[in-house]
């Protein structure tokens, strides 16, 4: 029997700003997504008050004023720093690592198992605590989705301790335990599915286990069979140890503000095109296709409404920042209307091929811009993003985006360090003669 | 009795050459009496660099790396194909990155900016940044920092009979010990380890 663990990192974005500032522990606070637009991470104490996953912020700002809840903006470069920390802490507990996303990963444990896997789990959890503050919970089974539903257990039921390894159990515990979690829980599952399962009458863990794996796929999907027979503890979904070059790459964002001039739209544009750019180039692909789109705000039903994408096939795969913004801007003028507002603009680069695998063109002779793109990443790598830019991103940017409540970047910027006072009580005068040096003895 | 030289030169007599306190052979110039002051200076300076350069080639020196992350020199590397090879190929050594003298653990280790006087005597100066190491153990005696009712702090940690003190570093006497009691939220976030500062 396989053992793989998944480890993840609790409320991890609200767990990253109490880290660095230990006034927030023990109040509710949410962050937001971008834009200061939803609730995308919750305090326990938030959940607690009902605060659901998505909640817009306006909506929460009463909530915020009777029960001292905060909203923070979303600070990435803080959460990747702390999720580079875990992952590599990680690292060392196990050669076969799938980084699964910002805060969870999976270890295959099998090759540890002559060792109490509990107990290597807790040393884990202890660790992790300790050198970086962030708490995690484990969860052991026989296949990903059992790793993913013992994590569930681990941070669900205390009588875990925070690390539950269900290949200890006996069946009869695990059908009791299975029997009381809902179906939803389910890796894959999730909320949309899980109503046409109920209504086959599958609503526990236990019933989807003991369901026919042939007959639901022919229902909804190979996948779901995969998931029947995972839950029964045959691996059907193998660990990633690199992840897949990204099909498309996407790069688009909401406006701090609504934009209405071609000149603002035009700089957004091309700020996405050299995001995409880069991690386009770090993938070691080119883009064969660009999209570009535009749409005014659906939430304000008393403006006139205006969206439109349109999708531009190049002739010769790309990775070329200018070329790529050429075609975007071109594409943006096609389906630009003005005396919209626009609330958001986004381009995706997809039809990606591996830079091995192009297949040249016979008639085209491409002048070759790798020298440059490659100095162009190297400067700003070295020196940081945005050393060297094209000029249409702009520079000064009205339209980008609302972080009105950010924290600074304490462990990525040299500025945003955290910063040590002396707290005001332990300044005391000594006139009353009652300090004494401890530290000379 | 005629053999006897009388005034003169005497060999062997008098300081040897180079034994003065510029190390060389001297000589004798006349000067204007009014720049005599700024000569007499810069000859003080002059020894004073005679001295220093003297030092400086007897210590060894320890080249710190200009891109503590991003040289990368080929050890063993370069091709030779013709002529004399470098004598110094056997030992090259990668030169010394100064976060891998700062840091033992990476992934707990945090760069703190310190504020205030409190610790002085120990040499973290307003504006100096600190080296907070997570993954030690804190043992009586560290300097640590610590979080007390929702603060940072940075102080020495002890304990006598009992109580848990955090001590300052400052013997103007500015600041007093902190006595952490029951009722207070206190923990220790992490040990420092080392600190760092510019002065340009």
């Amino acid at each position: 029997m396989r053992s793989i663990a998944l480890i993840d990192v609790n409320n991890f974005y609200v767990s990253c700003e109490r880290v660095f500032n230990p006034k927030l522990v023990g109040r509710p606070v949410v962050v937001l997504s971008n834009n200061d637009g939803c609730a995308i991470a919750r305090s326990n104490e938030a959940k607690a008050l009902g605060v659901p996953m998505g909640a817009p912020w306006f909506k929460l700002k009463d909530l915020a004023k009777q029960h001292g809840m905060i909203g923070l903006s979303s600070n990435y470069a803080l959460y990747a720093d702390m999720s580079n920390r875990v992952m590599s802490i990680l690292r060392e507990y196990s050669p076969d690592q799938e980084v699964y996303s910002i805060d969870e990963s999976f270890l295959d444990l099998t090759g540890f198992q002559s060792r109490d896997l509990i107990k290597y789990g807790q040393h884990m959890r202890k660790r992790i605590l300790r050198w970086t503050g962030l708490p995690v919970c484990v969860g052991i089974g026989s296949t990903k989705t059992l790793a993913k539903l013992a994590n569930h257990c681990a941070k669900k039921q205390p009588v875990f301790n925070s690390v539950c390894n269900l290949n200890n159990l006996s069946s009869a515990e695990l059908d009791l335990l299975f029997s009381q979690i809902d179906v939803s829980e389910i890796w894959g599952i999730g909320r949309k599915l899980a109503p046409k399962l109920q209504a086959l009458g599958i609503n526990s863990v236990l019933d989807l286990k003991r369901a026919n794996p042939e007959q639901l796929r022919q229902q909804f999907s190979v996948v779901m069979e995969k998931t029947v027979r995972e839950l029964n503890g045959t691996v059907c979904i193998e660990l990633e140890d690199i992840a897949p070059p990204k099909q498309q790459i996407m790069s688009s964002r909401s406006f701090g503000q609504p934009v209405e001039d071609y000149n603002s739209l035009a700089e957004s544009i091309t700020l996405y095109v050299s995001t995409a750019a880069v991690k386009l180039r770090k993938q070691q692909s080119l883009a064969g296709v660009v999209y570009v789109y535009i749409a005014t705000s659906p939430f304000k039903l008393d403006e006139k409404q205006y969206s439109n994408g349109i999708r531009i096939p190049l002739p010769n795969p790309t990775d070329d920042t200018r070329l790529l913004a050429n075609i975007a801007l071109w594409a943006l003028k096609q389906i630009y209307r003005s005396n919209y507002s626009y609330a958001k603009a986004g381009i995706v680069l997809s039809e990606l091929v591996t830079r091995q695998h192009l297949q040249n063109d016979l008639f085209a002779r491409l002048p070759s811009s790798d020298a440059l793109m490659t100095v162009m990443d190297g400067i700003n790598r070295k020196m940081g993003k945005e050393s060297i830019k094209l000029a249409s991103e702009g520079f000064i940017r009205p339209w980008r985006m609302k972080q009105e409540n950010k924290s600074p970047s304490y462990t990525t910027k040299w500025g945003d360090l955290p910063v040590v006072y002396d707290p005001k009580w332990s300044l005391i005068s000594c006139i009353s003669g009652i300090c004494i040096q401890y530290f000379k003895n | 009795m005629n053999n006897i030289k009388r005034g003169g030169i005497r060999t062997g007599a008098g300081r040897k050459v180079g034994t003065g306190k510029f190390g060389e052979s001297t000589t004798v110039v006349r000067i204007p009496e009014s720049q005599a002051p700024i000569i007499k200076d810069f000859l003080a300076a002059y020894q004073r660099k005679k001295v220093k350069a003297d030092i400086d080639a007897v210590t060894e020196f320890e080249w710190p790396t200009l891109y503590a992350t991003s040289i990368k020199l080929p050890l063993y590397s370069s091709k030779v194909s013709a002529g004399f090879p470098s004598p110094a190929e056997d030992h090259v050594e990668k030169r010394l990155d100064p976060s891998e003298f700062l840091i033992n653990q990476k992934d707990a280790t945090f760069f703190v900016t310190i504020q205030g006087y409190s610790m002085i005597d120990v040499g973290l100066l307003p504006g100096d940044k600190a080296v907070v190491d997570r993954s030690r153990q804190p043992v009586i005696g560290d300097i640590v920092l610590a979080v007390l009712d929702g603060e940072f702090t940075i102080k020495t940690l002890s304990r006598t009979d009992g109580v848990v003190r955090l001590l300052p570093a400052n013997s103007t006497g500015a600041y007093s010990p902190i006595e952490i009691t029951e009722e207070m939220n206190f923990e220790i976030w992490g040990v420092v380890t080392g600190s760092f500062r510019r002065f340009k």
